[in-house]
């Protein structure tokens, strides 16, 4: 069964990967509020935000994957299902604001104080309570990803044409969030937050906190994900990958197919925008932006797409030399952005994580060779990797 | 405040009539008594000798009037002889000769009050009425049909009488009925001064009659509001051809933007995400080539546009070439890693422009045939837009014209068709890439040099246009220039009819949806190629 | 319904196609009794990769009727509905899942519900593993079920892909060149292999190997452009002066 596989069954190296991912998601914030300041392993105050950053990027490249790397659709628009959770969960966190903005009013947010509004939009409303803003953070992105794909899976809509007509569905978020009248706070989105759940959004309990969620999330979704791939459901993704007709010549609904992966990866996305606002303190229409969901597409690149744990250790490693190279060299991150994509795609097209595989791969290969040479037959391949699972 | 103005125009009227008997140019010395009156203490003397000027119709007193406004005649305190002076200068304000022997110092100001500068600005429309120049004339005409003074009539009806250019008197004609329709006229004279204004049949005219609609006799209401009627509806169209317009000028910078993406999309299957940054190239090109001839040969600035075309055409062609032999060749037939890559090195261009030319706007100028506007039945057109219009039709058919007739032609469409065939057919094809990807390329310079005539010339130039090249080439269909063409025109004008409705914003928002939802329908755009090898 | 459709496994009948002004399918009527092996020769640009297109629902007629079964409408339904009603399709140029091992290209191609969630929530079962244990062994693939289909040599995909519609238990086989690119000694054992599976199913091969359809020794259709030109033994339709002048030559 599908849940056993959830337990059992992993690679081996996701298993370790996700067990590292725990470990960080306890370790960072017992590190950041039990040691002293002066202890060589503290982690400060301003650097738990930062790696919780890190950690919603790591998981919106982890949904990215799953459509990519799994199944082929190249999806320039997943910033706007991040965007999308980010904004559902900015919206409950304005509402917990209540009279303590710079207008005092009980029920509207500033921004619609400034724009001279009298009352809540209907959209708005249920936003003040957590569990139906936790709720729309997955069925809005969902909801979204679910019409568009329905859409475009069903006519067939593939390769560039449906990257280039996500990138078109990000623009058109892009516009409409800059929009005032959308009533989402227009171009300086959503901010100045005061608290989650009755707990000062400020204070450090409460950003260790969020950064385990953000860790245990991951860790979850990677476990998830890994169950998936590797269920028959996953081989079929990845036969939709390599040859669509002979997948549909099979018999299988390729849209169906297309339909719950896209739906489902946008659901994690709104998840990683959800997790990632309240620790950044803002969500912004700049969210929305072409280039932001282009850029996701280059950690899950660079890290290695079509496998699980290589968008993680992309996401991170990216964005951690993002940080440095910003601080150090403002002016030459941009190139060093550019020359990655190029180089990524011209000398790393498995990325990190693919070409180790291969590599490890073409050694047993060679020696599985040998050993057939002197007479023996041997899998060619980890036998985890590709027997299929025994009857449970 | 009637009587009086009644009484002015009958002076006036006198004074056009003393006009029109006047013959030949009258002796200089005549007018210095006159000019001295202007000295006088009392303000209704002064406004008494300019109008005795204007009788004169001398063509010396506009410029004698001009420097009157402008607090550059001087007299003593007691009155007297008038000088003009400036700076420090004395002369005499008929002839200009300096006066010797009168000191600045011991001069006074001829003070003006709003009286006297009413009665300048009579004078002044009164003497340009007249004026022999044909334009001064004319303009002095528009500008009453503007300004609707209906104490100018008895004036107007004198210039009338003379007037023998038949522009100038059709101009005049309609300031007259515009008149005429402020005034108690007869209902007769009422009714064809309609009939005039309503030929006119712009939103001016509109106004006009709108506004004699409350004052005008009970029997002519039923006329004035069919020719209301009748206006607003030939305005209507007008309206329609104008967004017509403003769409094609639209879709033609689309057009522009969009082709040279065509062209490498439906050749090479290759998504060119650095396109934009083609016509970014192309604009700075504009950008350094107008300074460079600025610097070297002044003379031909009105040209460097000339100049721009080719050199961004060039210079940008050999970027694109560069780019297909350093990256994209060893990405064929990997479409979204192509995509990825050229994302990168649009990257890399724009902050290199960036790092060179600074993040700010550069200032790229239109010479002089490319600004200002003219009149075309109810439109205006601004000539940039017009010369963008002419230009990317231009492009579009030279670049047609090369697919259909030249070699390279005849080989891309070979390789668009089927690639390995002719490559069999001994078609050297990664030449034919490279050419393709460079004339793509160059075209994107070329729209380059029109956008920074119309658009920032900023590193981001190229961000700005890329989805909208985009979406024109997926919703025209791929392999097919013509598809580009009706795509283009077609976003372009659906765009501004969704404009006044929507919003720029959310106009452009509906035309993503709408594009999105059409790819559902046609997912290979209009104009498809079909057939069992396209797979 | 008509006496001959209900008799027939496939029954196309005034078939007609085109693309861009092209003729490809005119007036084409073609039937196949359930059991029969059927082989389709043709000059390029015969139509018989069109027709098979109109028989698995890639394509869409223009005018025609489409049965499969005695009853099923083909031409109402898309290529998953027809694979699910049993139709198996292989394609000109052998299509296997590269990077799926051999023992998953016939697991995923095993005639199971095929839903995301039948999927999501399978677990291979004794009997499908014997199934699959089986296919392997017909299509002589068990001795390299671990390895990735995509470092199989091409007769060995085109065998794969064979195994794999084997497992889609299909009541018609649709076979379009299943030899091209092999070694004599394969082709004779891809004869033997289909003549084994049209036992128990209608097989329809598209082949221009006249050795290989005269292994084969059965009922022979010849297509040119668009419609039937001649139909029967091998003999006889090799003989027939149009399918010399056709498609033969002198």
């Amino acid at each position: 069964m599908f849940t056993t596989r959830l337990i059992h069954a992993h690679e081996k190296k996701v298993l370790v990967l996700a067990a590292l991912i725990l470990f960080i998601a306890i370790a960072v914030p017992a590190s950041n509020l039990l040691l002293d300041p002066g202890n060589p392993l503290h982690v400060p105050s301003h650097v738990v935000p930062l790696f919780g950053k890190y950690l919603c990027y790591a998981l919106l490249a982890l949904a990215l994957d799953l459509v990519w790397g799994y199944c082929g659709i190249l999806s320039l628009g997943h910033g706007a299902f991040f965007a999308l959770g980010g904004y559902a969960m900015g919206m409950y966190l304005m509402r917990q604001i209540g009279a303590r903005g710079v207008y005092a009013n009980p029920i509207l947010p500033d921004f619609m104080v400034f724009l001279n509004w009298k009352e809540l939009p209907w959209y708005w409303t249920g936003f003040d309570h957590f569990p139906f803003a936790a709720l729309m953070v997955l069925l809005v992105p969902g909801a979204l990803a679910f019409v568009f794909g329905w859409l475009a899976f069903r006519s067939r809509v593939t390769g560039v044409y449906l990257s280039i007509i996500t990138q078109a569905m990000t623009y058109a978020l892009l516009l409409a969030f800059f929009r005032n009248e959308m009533g989402f706070g227009g171009n300086n989105g959503l901010t100045d937050f005061k608290d989650i759940v009755g707990f000062n959004i400020q204070a450090p309990e409460t950003r260790a906190t969020l950064f385990a969620i953000t860790g245990i999330v991951l860790a979850f979704v990677l476990l998830l994900s890994s169950a998936i791939v590797q269920s028959k459901y996953g081989k079929v993704l990845i036969g939709v990958r390599d040859a669509e007709s002979r997948t549909r010549f099979l018999g299988y609904r390729v849209e169906n197919m297309k339909l719950f992966i896209f739906t489902f990866s946008a659901m994690i996305a709104g998840v990683a925008g959800a997790l990632y606002v309240p620790q950044v303190g803002i969500i912004n229409p700049g969210e929305f932006a072409p280039a932001n969901s282009i850029e996701v597409v280059i950690w899950t690149a660079v890290g290695g797409r079509g496998t699980l744990i290589g968008p993680i250790i992309g996401a991170v490693l990216v964005n951690f030399g993002k940080s440095i190279f910003t601080a150090a060299f403002p002016e030459f991150w941009l190139f060093a952005l550019g020359a990655l994509f190029v180089a990524t795609t011209l000398f790393l097209p498995k990325g990190i994580v693919g070409t180790i595989q291969q590599g490890f791969a073409s050694r047993r290969d060679y020696k599985a060779a040998a050993e057939a040479e002197k007479g023996r037959v041997v899998p060619a391949r980890d036998a985890a990797n590709v027997q299929p699972q025994a009857a449970e | 405040m009637q009587l009086t103005s009644r009484t002015l125009r009958i002076v006036l009227l006198l004074i056009g009539l003393g006009l029109v008997l006047a013959t030949g140019a009258r002796a200089q010395d005549a007018l210095k008594p006159l000019v001295d009156g202007l000295g006088a203490t009392a303000f209704p003397k002064k406004v008494e000798a300019v109008k005795q000027l204007a009788a004169t119709g001398d063509p010396k007193v506009p410029e004698i009037l001009e420097k009157l406004s402008a607090g550059a005649l001087f007299a003593p305190k007691a009155g007297g002889a008038v000088y003009l002076v400036e700076g420090d200068v004395v002369s005499d304000p008929v002839t200009g000769a300096p006066v010797e022997g009168v000191a600045a110092g011991g001069l006074q100001k001829i003070r003006l009050n709003n009286m006297l500068r009413g009665a300048i600005g009579d004078a002044m429309s009164q003497l340009t009425l007249l004026s022999p120049d044909r334009n001064a004339r004319l303009s002095a005409a528009q500008a009453l049909l503007a300004s609707g003074d209906s104490a100018n009539l008895a004036l107007l009806d004198g210039a009338l009488a003379k007037e023998e250019d038949a522009e100038v008197k059709a101009a005049m004609e309609s300031a007259r009925a515009v008149l005429i329709l402020k005034t108690d006229a007869s209902a007769e004279d009422k009714k064809a001064a309609i009939e005039n204004v309503a030929s006119r049949g712009d939103r001016g005219a509109l106004n006009i009659l709108t506004a004699a609609l409350s004052t005008a006799p009970p029997e002519l209401v039923p006329t004035i509001q069919s020719r209301i009627d009748g206006i607003t509806s030939s305005l209507a169209v007008w309206d329609v051809v104008q967004n017509v317009w403003y769409g094609l000028s639209l879709g033609s910078v689309l057009l522009l933007a969009a082709i040279g993406l065509a062209i490498t999309f439906g050749v090479m299957g290759v998504i060119n995400m650095a396109h934009g940054e083609m016509v970014m190239l192309g604009a700075y090109t504009t950008y350094v080539v107008q300074q460079t001839v600025a610097s070297i040969a002044p003379g031909l600035s009105t040209f460097s546009l000339a100049f721009a075309v080719p050199i961004a055409f060039l210079f940008t062609g050999l970027v694109g070439v560069a780019i297909e032999r350093g990256i994209i060749r060893f990405l064929y037939g990997r479409p979204l890693e192509t995509l990825l890559a050229t994302w990168g090195l649009s990257l890399i261009l724009q902050q290199t422009i960036r790092t060179i030319f600074g993040p700010t706007n550069r200032q790229v100028d239109n010479p002089s045939w490319m600004s200002g506007t003219f009149d075309f039945g109810g439109l205006a057109i601004t000539w940039n837009r017009m010369w963008i219009i002419v230009f990317s039709l231009a492009v579009f058919l030279a670049l047609l014209t090369l697919l259909k007739r030249s070699r390279l032609g005849l080989q891309m469409r070979a390789v668009t068709q089927n690639r390995r065939m002719a490559s069999s057919m001994g078609i050297r094809t990664p030449m034919v890439d490279a050419m393709t990807f460079g004339l793509g390329s160059g075209i994107a310079g070329i729209a380059g040099v029109a956008l920074s005539q119309i658009d920032n010339v900023s590193p981001n130039l190229g961000q700005n246009y890329i989805i909208d090249s985009f979406m024109v080439v997926v919703f025209g269909g791929v392999g097919n220039l013509w598809g580009t063409f009706v795509g283009a025109m077609t976003l372009g004008i659906a765009n501004k009819f969704l404009e006044p409705y929507a919003g720029a914003v959310l106009g452009k928002i509906l035309i993503l949806v709408l594009i999105i939802l059409f790819i559902q329908r046609r997912p290979r755009g209009l104009f498809a190629l079909k057939g069992r090898s396209i797979e | 319904m008509d006496h001959k459709i209900t008799n027939s496994l496939l029954y196309l009948d005034g078939v007609s196609v085109s693309f861009d002004g092209f003729k490809a399918l005119n007036s084409l009527s073609f039937v196949v009794a359930p059991g029969e092996l059927r082989a389709i020769i043709g000059p390029n640009g015969a139509g018989k990769t069109t027709m098979m297109d109109i028989i698995t629902g890639k394509t869409r007629p223009d005018t025609g009727t489409v049965y499969f079964d005695g009853q099923v409408d083909l031409t109402k339904k898309d290529e998953a509905d027809i694979a699910q009603l049993g139709i198996g399709r292989k394609f000109q140029k052998p299509t296997v899942f590269e990077s799926h091992t051999v023992w998953d290209n016939i697991e995923l191609a095993l005639n199971r519900k095929r839903g995301v969630f039948a999927t999501l929530f399978y677990t291979l079962t004794p009997a499908d593993k014997a199934r699959i244990e089986e296919i392997l062994e017909t299509v002589r693939m068990t001795a390299r079920k671990d390895h990735l289909a995509g470092s199989l040599s091409h007769g060995q995909k085109q065998w794969l892909e064979i195994g794999m519609l084997l497992a889609q238990e299909p009541k018609l086989l649709l076979v379009d060149e299943p030899v091209a690119g092999m070694t004599d000694a394969e082709t004779s054992e891809t004869a033997i292999l289909l003549k084994e599976i049209a036992k128990t199913r209608s097989v329809v091969v598209v082949e221009h190997d006249m050795g290989f359809i005269r292994d084969l020794g059965v009922k022979v259709t010849c297509l040119a452009e668009g419609s039937v030109l001649a139909e029967g033994s091998i003999d006889f339709v090799s003989n027939d002066p149009k399918v010399i002048e056709n498609y033969l030559g002198r």
